[in-house]
């Protein structure tokens, strides 16, 4: 017992000195959504958002670590307290802002756009089959709409979902599937009008975590504001992407 | 790996392959099915002494201990697997911080629920706050080797009672003239004669397990199945080594394992069966006795 009261008392004292600065922030993301997040062929995650997350938790002066977890349950598994941020390409929308809360946007709403086989008829993306990856904002858009969604756990099979013809098209962020239609030398083109849904991607952080959003919100806003952000779009997503 | 790696896309097909089969993330799709193996090894043991645990406990003349037995046995027989591998981990990850955080932070004045957050205190999280990465990975894994055992060793429970009942009572009456207490001949005459009877329902079990494992996925473990669909999508030019979509292949690679595990654990138990068919008052005893004499 006595050994348990000084170890509160040490961990007291820690607080009191520098908050929980000591303490790793674990960085959960899905590490299957290039640029955003990816596992490259050397089995590191890399992607925009991890060298953004690496910057912000370098002027900071924070120790980061990231984790990788399946979309699906990236929200729970915030909420229960496996890792600390969400930064998985997430737009913010007001369904998730009720269970998690959001940093200010660090993309700015970016484009989503139907992609299908060359030669498919636009009229798809009113009443055909179209592929989603579950729980994203496009899932949501399909679903409103008359066409009929085709939902997937992984961002991969939706493009699969739409080569083997099980779906017309797929919806997603046109950044995700500019590299598959560069890649498929005609195969695979864009139909109908780009669009702009949701305000952005930004970091999820557990709603009683008001300190570590208020460090990630400022750091974000500076970088915006000093156009280190842009310089980091530019890289990972080339022009086609919004700018601050 | 090879020095001749450093810029694929200029390689001869052998030399790109040679390259993209030892890739950081291709040695960690080869670890992945170590650690099933490890899992199987692990869990397997665990399983059946809960196994032995649970029929003992059901058997028992105590009746608080039996309706416990009883109770384990048929709940967890009766809850789909998946809703139990999703439930145990968190349940139990978030009973023992719970548990931390009462001895811990007494005087911790914010609830532990605040909407849809769980937090207990810094000292009380499992693993630390700084926890190096193997120590997270091991953790996971020992909840994973947990979630199996409970399962699995319900269904080994069920079997080893069974096992236990099929032992011939003229045995056991046997024992009991020679003066046998109970617990003597449940040792020496129904524990060493019992295995022959349990041992189909047994393998029956661990090919199971065996085609389980897969599930390891659901609680966060990067298995084999999780690397053969990571490794196996299309991967575009942002990558190293681009190509279409793979998984039939890597698909395929996991159905050889897997059938080579069942083949290779159908002999083993082949293997035991004859063994311990020796001796006993049962057909294959029998026969066994008959072509030796």
């Amino acid at each position: 017992m006595k050994k348990t009261t000084l170890t509160l008392a040490a961990a007291m004292a820690f607080m009191a000195s520098g908050a929980m600065a000591q303490d790793v922030v674990r960085i959960g993301t899905e590490g299957a959504y290039p640029p955003w997040n990816f596992i490259n062929d050397d089995n590191e995650v890399v992607g925009f958002e991890i060298d953004l997350g690496n910057e912000i938790c370098d002027r900071a002066g924070l120790t980061c670590e990231w984790v990788l977890n399946d979309w699906d349950t990236i929200i729970p598994n915030l909420v229960a307290g496996n890792y600390d941020v969400i930064m998985a390409g997430m737009s913010i929308t007001e369904a998730r802002a009720e269970v998690i809360s959001f940093t200010e946007n660090y993309l700015p709403s970016d484009p989503s756009a139907h992609m299908a086989l060359a030669g498919t008829d636009e009229s798809v993306i009113e009443d055909g089959i179209i592929a989603v990856q579950s729980n994203t904002v496009q899932a949501g858009i399909v679903a409103d709409s008359d066409a009929a969604a085709l939902e997937f756990p992984t961002p991969d099979e939706t493009i699969s979902a739409v080569r083997n013809g099980e779906a017309d098209a797929v919806l997603a962020d046109k950044n995700f599937l500019v590299a598959y239609v560069a890649d498929s030398g005609g195969e695979l083109v864009f139909i109908g009008e780009d669009f702009f849904p949701g305000e952005g991607t930004g970091a999820g952080i557990r709603q009683s975590d008001d300190e570590l959003r208020e460090t990630f919100t400022a750091i974000i806003m500076e970088m915006r504001e000093d156009g280190s952000i842009n310089e980091l779009i530019e890289q990972w997503f080339g022009d086609e992407m919004s700018t601050f | 790996m090879f020095s001749f790696c450093t810029d694929p896309a200029t390689l001869p097909q052998w030399q790109w392959f040679a390259c993209y089969l030892t890739t950081g993330t291709h040695f960690a799709f080869y670890r992945s099915f170590v650690m099933v193996i490890l899992l199987l090894a692990i869990t397997a043991p665990v399983a059946l002494g809960m196994g032995l645990l649970g029929a003992m406990a059901v058997r028992s003349r105590i009746w608080p201990v039996s309706w416990l037995g009883k109770g384990y046995v048929n709940i967890v027989r009766g809850v789909p697997d998946i809703v139990f591998f999703m439930f145990v981990p968190i349940a139990l990850g978030q009973g023992i911080e719970w548990v931390f955080h009462q001895i811990n932070c007494p005087d911790w004045d914010q609830p532990i629920r605040q909407g849809n957050d769980f937090i207990v205190c810094r000292e009380a999280r499992v693993p630390g706050p700084n926890a190096p990465a193997w120590v997270r990975s091991t953790y996971a894994f020992s909840m994973a080797v947990i979630a199996y055992a409970l399962v699995f060793g319900a269904f080994a429970a069920n079997t080893l009672y069974g096992a236990m009942q099929a032992v011939p009572r003229a045995q056991v009456e046997t024992a009991e003239a020679y003066g046998m207490t109970r617990a003597q001949a449940f040792r020496r005459i129904i524990m060493p004669q019992m295995w022959i009877y349990a041992l189909p329902g047994l393998s029956n079990i661990w090919q199971i397990l065996i085609k389980a494992t897969p599930l390891l996925f659901l609680l966060g473990i990067q298995d084999a199945v999780y690397w053969a669909r990571e490794l196996g999508g299309q991967k575009t030019s942002l990558y190293t080594y681009p190509h279409p979509d793979w998984r039939v292949w890597y698909f395929l690679v996991l159905l050889c394992f897997y059938l080579f595990l069942t083949w290779g654990s159908e002999r083993v138990f082949a293997r035991l069966n004859r063994r311990l068919s020796r001796g006993q008052a049962t057909a294959a005893g029998e026969r066994m006795r008959k072509a030796a004499a």
